[in-house]
């Protein structure tokens, strides 16, 4: 499970052939904002691991709701 | 009209019982309400909701008052039995389907709707707490999200009051486009593309892959960007109500606020006529869903003229009208939150354009997506992971120590609008400026001699009397706390009010 990506690189993928020739600009600072944002992100994700449901899997699974409004 | 306007939110909350899949929604949902009102009214008697219809009389304080309406034995086991109550702050708790729903009372602007939609988690939370601690009772976990990501979705909806004069084509013209394009800005952030999760990734919006149609009636089957529905509950001859079911249920208090203050503004744009641009969407239900399957906010929407633009720039466009709206209707005169509101949302469309990480304090989605691609760099995950569906399930847990958003809140890491302190009163106090305040305040200090309620109306059962006292609240800016606070005052009992309100003192 940790290592297997292609669920997210196809979907990126996929994006960048859609919309190909019209993507903006990225702004030059982007990525070095982006890093100073992850090691911020980093020590929120320790906090985070503790109150996470235990056994993901199982949770999410059983996660079933009935369609409302 | 500015962001003043009267409106409010619907949220049904997702429920679970861990360890319980099997349980019955209906009756977990039945125990959170009837648990909430056990406790906080327990000396009450359940005042009821009350689904009839009916406007008769007319007094100088903007009630309507009629006698004889209906038998006490006509109201006691209507509405199948399912929990349906109203609170002290006079906003509706009850089970819609198989889900416990808050609807916040009517609302006179975005941010008192945020301090009384955030109520409405701490009412949940409580109610599920209490749930869990009778005898023999499991926990119950509340989220406060719009789908399971196995094909049902549950809303959160938006009301708006409108004049009725207005033209439904024209709200249909000028608010697809801005509903396709306001995900960048309120969206709470998903992880599975289509209705059941079948693609892998994350999309912008809870909602976005369950709407089928431009126009309609429906809010559970081929669920419509605008929907028709038209009970005003106040006078039909002046008012719509605008229901919205397109929106994300937010824990973001500036999601929230934008969502309301910059639809707000866009429907008085609509109201004056003010818009003559026409930014008609090309093939609008596939845009909205490319839309939220976009986190770098780069797709180009098509519009019907031929012309392309990025939702942020469409957003951009509407923020231009609305301006120029504002200065020329309102000038100096404008008032403080519309300015709040509109100078909010240019600072996000900025920043959205520019990058839209940077908005991870502020929008839901992109606080969940900076967790969520923290996680994947972290620990290489995959977006099929079920640890990261279980970031974006537990996001919207109301509970403040488990639910993610909230600890994220509780560090600092995001930006509030409202104080808690406002929040906390809101759990019991009604807004001041709308007929909620009567409401509430009834419920308050008659629970004992409350049969019903409604939008519309308050029903007493009076001692001595016959039938039922039925007090109509037609309008939705009379039975204020200017109106009324004098003469709640005075009257200790039921009787003495209703006494008072027929003049026979």
């Amino acid at each position: 499970m940790a290592t297997k990506d292609s669920g997210g690189q196809r979907q990126t993928n996929r994006k960048a052939e859609e919309v190909d020739d019209t993507q903006a600009e990225p702004s030059e600072d982007v990525k070095e904002r982006h890093e100073k944002l992850d090691d911020d992100v980093d020590s929120i994700l320790d906090e985070i691991d503790e109150v996470l449901e235990e056994n993901a899997e199982e949770f999410v699974r059983s996660y079933v709701q009935k369609g409302g409004e | 009209m500015s962001v003043q306007r009267v409106m409010g939110t619907e949220t049904e909350y997702g429920i679970a019982v861990p360890g319980q899949p099997g349980a019955n929604a209906m009756v977990t949902s039945s125990q959170v309400v009837n648990a909430y009102l056990s406790t906080t009214a327990a000396r009450a008697r359940r005042a009821r909701w009350d689904f009839e219809e009916e406007n008769p009389l007319r007094d100088a304080r903007g009630f309507d008052l009629a006698r004889d309406v209906a038998d006490p034995s006509q109201l006691t086991d209507e509405d199948l039995g399912l929990a349906n109550v109203i609170l002290t702050n006079g906003a509706r708790l009850y089970v819609d389907h198989a889900h416990p729903e808050y609807s916040t009372p009517e609302c006179t602007n975005p941010r008192d709707t945020v301090i009384w939609d955030k109520a409405g988690e701490l009412v949940m939370a409580a109610a599920a707490g209490r749930a869990a601690s009778m005898p023999g009772a499991s926990p119950i976990q509340l989220y406060k999200n719009n789908t399971d990501n196995k094909g049902a979705s549950y809303g959160c909806h938006e009301n708006y009051l409108m004049r009725r004069s207005t033209p439904f084509a024209d709200i249909v013209r000028h608010l697809t486009p801005f509903f396709i394009s306001r995900q960048v800005v309120c969206g709470a952030g998903r992880v599975g593309i289509g209705t059941d999760s079948r693609g892998d990734g994350f999309q912008i919006s809870q909602r976005a892959d369950f709407f089928e149609v431009e126009v309609g009636l429906e809010t559970t089957l081929k669920r419509p960007i605008i929907n028709t529905r038209d009970e005003p509950h106040a006078d039909p001859e002046k008012y719509r109500r605008l229901h919205v079911i397109i929106g994300d249920a937010n824990m973001s208090e500036v999601s929230t606020y934008l969502k309301l203050g910059t639809t707000a503004l866009v429907l008085a744009m609509i109201e004056d006529q003010f818009l003559s641009v026409d930014l008609s969407v090309d093939m609008p239900v596939a845009a909205l869903r490319a839309v939220s399957h976009d986190p770098s906010c780069t797709y180009l929407i098509t519009l019907r003229d031929g012309r392309r633009m990025t939702a942020v720039q469409m957003q951009m466009e509407y923020l231009e009208h609305v301006r120029k709206y504002v200065e020329d209707k309102y000038g100096s005169e404008t008032d403080e939150m519309t300015k709040d509101v509109l100078d909010r949302w240019e600072s996000v469309l900025t920043r959205l354009e520019d990058d839209p990480m940077q908005l991870s304090r502020e929008l839901d989605w992109v606080a969940k997506l900076e967790l969520l691609e923290g996680y994947r760099n972290r620990d290489g995950l995959s977006w099929d992971s079920p640890r990261l569906q279980l970031v974006d399930l537990q996001y919207s847990d109301i509970r403040p120590e488990r639910g993610l958003y909230n600890r994220l809140a509780a560090r600092g890491r995001m930006e509030r609008v409202v104080a808690d302190a406002e929040i906390e009163r809101a759990v019991a106090d009604p807004p001041e400026d709308t007929r909620a305040y009567f409401r509430g305040r009834c419920l308050r200090q008659y629970a004992d001699w409350v049969a019903a309620a409604s939008w519309d109306s308050v029903i007493f059962d009076i001692p001595g009397r016959e039938s039922l006292q039925r007090v109509p609240t037609l309008e939705p800016l009379r039975g204020t706390r200017v109106h009324v606070a004098d003469l709640l005052d005075r009257c200790e009992t039921a009787a003495d009010l209703v006494a008072a309100l027929t003049g026979e003192d």
